[in-house]
């Protein structure tokens, strides 16, 4: 955590410098994606319910306030402590707050993003307080002092191996074992101990509903139930786009966050938390930091729509073949690099550019948020706001250059062709990108406009 | 000013012109079968369907299927006699102790095999968690197709209440299946026809 941050470009170099785990990388997470389709090809109604999951939430973003406060409202006439973070400090703050008000060092925590993206973690660990992740995933990265690769798939970047030799040193287990029947098992026992003696428990938010004051938590493991409803203090932690209207609404979202995500047809457990079990403290954080500054985009607000299932990392080619890390962000892949920009544009301008603009990330997201449309206005963004190394601007005033005169078009293709026919080395060494993992093409001997000019008759 | 207001002051300020709701939000489910949809999905997920006549019907199954299993607790009172393990307790930290747990539970749902359980029918929201192994008991009648029938039926206003589609699982050790994560180890259900 504590590395110094590469850039997309770089940390992906360094990630496919072994060919055979890059290719696993990439085969795992696309039979992922292929679970996600044969799953959704089920329900005929698919595109019916991604229409309508993307206009509820469209519905969300133009009442967000109104609906805030309806949800506040109804939360604290359900007996939670209902705080709001203005940005990510902020909402540590909190959480230590409530933590020292109950005199509690020690907690666990079940999946939330958010707490990464606030580095939640670091600060309640230099404050005295052991937090402890229970997702198997989130533990895994834990136990390495790595933040997780995916958003679903903490730990997809991991071999069985790698796992097996961090139990061995951490849990005890055998040493060589790798059998993940068995490495789980470790895992079972050691949280187990966990759950049974910490007072607070923290998780995530899903879905919270305006309608009833209620929220939901969506897990396979059982860690945040586990959790929550064993600890004295629960505190639940959301950005305020998690918002949904009507309880019903999430037959719509229930439906599609599980099949986008894994193929299931739902995760094991949905949670209804609604009000604390008696003698006991609920508490819920709602964050804003950069949200309602990116609400104020119009190319960019329908990030807001994201539900998290990860689908877009899991289709992306560049992301299956540069792994989560190499986006020096909590939310990796594509849905993270039209976040990340919004929270800071300077740390996160190469973000944006980690895309071939495919198109694949849209066509798989279940509240059809314009993924690759944002990258492409993204760039525009950082560029205009000189925020892009001047390198690639360089490259791309040049480019323009040459595109927007004609002549000077001509005779610079003229020129390109004779000179990787005369002196191939100019272009086939290692300066230039194009030749990397590639052949340069053989050049054709004339252009399609001088071939066009000759055969106009 | 308050964050809470100065957020709000901001989302106003920033949010799009309004929107309407979509009026269409439930889709129907066309099974020939409910309960055979119900079970198939069940199956793939590593959770046995099975169906009695009555609750009488059902202690003579759970006698045969849990003979020898010690710590049993129910919240049915006709399997009073069949459990040994009492949930009259004020912590929750006891129930660690519990090898199997059969427990009253509202409805299914045939699409994800999801059965709902709330305050409702629990004193212990830990228990359908923290237990070895989980079995629900739900009346034959009481399956729907699909979440939106779900949600239409669902008219619980206790403080909690979970949806649960199987065993506990986890696949993120190299994307392999493993049951038994944190939550049950397994999970049955028994469908009760009177």
């Amino acid at each position: 955590m504590s590395k110094a941050v590469m850039e997309h470009a770089d940390a992906a170099d360094v990630f496919n410098k072994d060919e055979s785990y890059v290719d696993w990388h990439d085969e795992t997470l696309w039979f992922v994606r292929t679970k996600r389709d044969k799953s959704s090809k089920l329900l005929p109604e698919w595109e019916n319910l991604r229409e309508t999951a993307s206009q509820i939430k469209n519905y969300v973003l133009s009442h967000m306030d109104e609906l805030l406060e309806t949800f506040e409202k109804n939360a604290k006439a359900n007996g939670i402590h209902v705080h709001w973070a203005a940005d990510a400090a902020e909402h540590n703050e909190i959480v230590l707050a409530i933590l020292k008000q109950h005199n509690v060092d020690r907690m666990i925590k079940s999946k939330s993003m958010l707490t990464e993206e606030c580095h939640m973690n670091d600060f309640l660990t230099k404050n005295g307080i052991e937090v402890i992740d229970t997702d198997l995933g989130e533990r895994i990265v834990q136990l390495r002092n790595e933040p997780p690769s995916h958003i679903v798939l903490p730990a997809i970047h991991l071999k069985k191996k790698d796992i097996g030799d961090l139990f061995h040193e951490h849990l005890g287990t055998d040493a060589g074992a790798t059998d993940p029947q068995y490495l789980t098992e470790a895992a079972r026992q050691h949280l187990r101990d966990k759950f049974l003696t910490r007072k607070a428990a923290l998780t995530g938010v899903n879905f919270a509903i305006a309608e009833t004051g209620g929220f939901v938590v969506c897990t396979n493991e059982g860690n945040a139930d586990m959790g929550a409803h064993l600890a004295d203090v629960h505190i639940a932690c959301m950005g305020f786009e998690k918002l949904i209207p009507l309880q019903a609404h999430l037959g719509v979202f229930l439906r599609l966050l599980a099949r986008s995500a894994t193929g299931q047809p739902v995760t094991t457990y949905s949670s209804h938390f609604k009000s604390p079990r008696e003698g006991q403290e609920m508490h819920l954080v709602i964050v804003d930091n950069g949200r309602s500054a990116q609400l104020g985009r119009a190319d960019f607000r329908n990030s807001l729509k994201c539900i998290r299932c990860g689908a877009c990392m899991n289709t992306c080619p560049v992301y299956r073949r540069s792994g989560g890390h190499s986006y020096h962000n909590a939310v990796a892949g594509p849905i993270g690099s039209i976040l990340a920009p919004n929270l800071d544009m300077t740390k996160n301008a190469d973000l944006p550019f980690a895309s071939t603009l495919c198109g694949s990330c849209t066509n798989v997201c279940p509240v059809k948020i314009d993924i690759h449309d944002q990258l492409y206005k993204w760039r525009q963004v950082l560029v205009q706001g000189g925020h892009v190394p001047q390198v690639k601007e360089i490259g791309v005033k040049a480019m323009s250059m040459v595109l927007s005169q004609p002549r000077f078009y001509q005779w610079s293709g003229r020129l390109g062709r004779s000179v990787m026919r005369t002196l191939p080395f100019m272009v086939n060494n290692s300066l230039n990108p194009w030749f990397k993992q590639r052949e340069m093409p053989e050049p054709p001997k004339e252009s399609f406009r001088d071939w066009y000019v000759r055969n106009r008759e | 000013m308050s964050s809470r207001e100065k957020i709000l002051q901001q989302i106003k300020l920033n949010k799009p012109t309004g929107s309407v709701l979509p009026l269409q939000y439930t889709y129907e489910s066309d099974y020939e079968n409910t309960e055979a949809k119900f079970k198939e999905i069940l199956e793939a997920i590593y959770t046995e369907v099975i169906v009695v006549d009555s609750l009488a019907d059902l202690k003579i199954k759970v006698d045969e299927m849990y003979a020898g299993v010690v710590n049993k607790a129910t919240t049915i009172p006709e399997l009073a006699d069949w459990a040994d393990f009492s949930l009259q307790m004020a912590d929750p930290h006891e129930l660690e102790m519990i090898e199997v747990a059969i427990l009253q539970a509202e409805f299914g749902v045939a699409e994800n095999g999801a059965v709902w359980i709330s305050d409702n029918h629990l004193q212990h929201r830990a228990l359908p968690f923290i237990t070895q192994n989980l079995a629900f008991v739900i009346p034959r009648n009481a399956l729907v197709n699909n979440m939106h029938d779900a949600y239409k039926r669902l008219t619980d206003t206790t403080g909690w209440g979970c949806f649960i589609a199987g065993p506990s699982k986890t696949a993120d050790i190299e994307q392999s299946l493993v049951i038994g994560a944190h939550g049950a180890r397994s999970m049955v259900i028994f469908l009760v026809e009177n």
